[in-house]
């Protein structure tokens, strides 16, 4: 651990982020009409309950098989197995602090001692008066791999319903993210 | 599993910065809760998208020159263990000369400048180097506080090889007056604010051209192992 280098620190991306980091296509994680697609959308609320109309949400996530197109996947990177697939999902919010993206469902992911990790999105939330990200995670409330699933399980049982999205029609999943008040969502230290 | 990105104390600033208002309602109240590094952490989506011709070069983005001090911004991407970051996209937002930005909420009365739109990306090469073109962003109030004004900077963001080494952060400029009176770019620890600040390098301006700022930005590095072996002592 000698001559690491000192890290840069982190700022607020600010109010206008939309000047730098809007990608007219960044929602879809999979090419529009792959079969499979799903909807996961929600609203960014302050603490206050006003939704947040400045803010953005990035996804990070495993294709269907449970594989990264990634060399650093101790399994080796991995062909996406939905052509087109990227992994990566953003959207800002719009004026009523609304974000949606369009992907497919995740793979489980082994774990350590033989667990299995339930299917998951790595999430990442921006916004002026955020000086860093902050990071959560969307599961699907309909997995049955949730119940042994051991981030949900280092979650204190009443706060766990914030990082499960809830079924809301076929194929669309709908979670709000509440960045304070008495929801506020569960969010991790990586 | 093979690797893990250790969390830097004392670098970022404490989320709950009270000087910077909006934090108010918007940081986290909560303690985080830890989450262990496994496959989803340590990969990352190493795409760059579509990069146009002038998106490097902020100045020739419309018909004519934008307004400003021409200015190039060139500098490394690294790991804290020193290691350069290839082929990772940069991307860039800033205000215009006047200090206003180009976005429909920005409302303060400087002049917009029709040539120029404020945003810019570019990938850094096999020595994670990058480098574009712009002109110097002005300063410009804000609501924070009474007489609230920030100093110039550049909006850099940042994605690695990894989640955990996704970065948004901002590049200063030397000597700015106004770093004394700005909460944002105090909420940084003391000791840590300076590594955001450009430096002023006579050795890259582009004569008859361009001033030259250098700035190297530094994201988490890994470890190579993430279990402890246990020991028998």
């Amino acid at each position: 651990m000698t001559d690491r280098l000192e890290l840069t620190p982190s700022q607020t991306v600010g109010p206008y982020l939309s000047l730098g980091l809007t990608w007219p296509e960044g929602a879809d994680v999979v090419p529009p009409g792959t079969p499979g697609t799903i909807r996961i959308s929600g609203v960014l609320h302050d603490g206050a309950g006003t939704p947040v109309p400045d803010g953005m949400i990035e996804t990070w996530q495993a294709d269907p098989a449970g594989r990264f197109a990634h060399p650093d996947d101790p399994r080796g990177a991995a062909e996406p197995s939905v052509p087109g697939f990227l992994g990566f999902g953003r959207c800002n919010t719009d004026p009523e602090g609304r974000w949606e993206i369009r992907t497919v469902r995740p793979g489980p992911l082994p774990a350590e001692n033989g667990a299995v990790e339930a299917p998951h999105l790595d999430v990442s939330v921006f916004a002026r008066g955020l000086l860093d990200r902050v990071v959560t995670r969307i599961y699907l409330a309909d997995d049955p791999a949730n119940d042994a699933d051991p981030v949900l399980n280092s979650v204190p049982a009443e706060r766990r319903d914030t990082l499960v999205a809830q079924k809301d029609g076929e194929g669309v999943y709908r979670l709000d993210i509440h960045l304070q008040g008495p929801h506020e969502t569960v969010f991790f230290t990586v | 599993m093979p690797l893990t990105y250790p969390y830097a104390e004392d670098t970022h600033p404490a989320l709950d910065s009270p000087g910077y208002k909006s934090t108010g309602l918007r940081a986290p109240t909560q303690r985080p809760i830890i989450l262990p590094q496994r496959f989803t952490e340590i990969t990352g989506p190493l795409l760059v998208g579509e990069i146009g011709p002038n998106d490097h070069d902020l100045t020739r983005q419309h018909e004519g020159e934008p307004q400003g001090q021409r200015i190039t911004v060139s500098g490394r991407v690294l790991d804290s263990d020193g290691r350069p970051v290839p082929d990772t996209l940069v991307e860039v937002w800033q205000a215009n000369a006047a200090g206003r930005y180009a976005h429909a909420r920005d409302t303060w009365p400087a002049p917009l400048d029709p040539n120029f739109s404020g945003g810019g990306r570019v990938v850094t090469n096999s020595l994670g180097e990058y480098s574009f073109t712009t002109i110097k962003p002005g300063a410009y109030p804000w609501g924070n506080h009474p007489n609230a004004w920030r100093p110039a900077h550049i909006h850099f963001s940042l994605f690695g090889h990894a989640f955990t080494q996704r970065l948004v952060t901002q590049m200063y400029f030397p000597d700015d007056p106004l770093f004394a009176y700005d909460p944002i770019y105090n909420s940084a620890p003391e000791g840590a604010r300076e590594r955001m600040v450009s430096r002023f390098d006579m050795d890259t301006t582009q004569p008859n051209w361009a001033l030259a700022y250098r700035w190297d930005i530094v994201l988490r590095g890994r470890n190579q192992t993430v279990f402890e072996e246990p020991h028998d002592d």
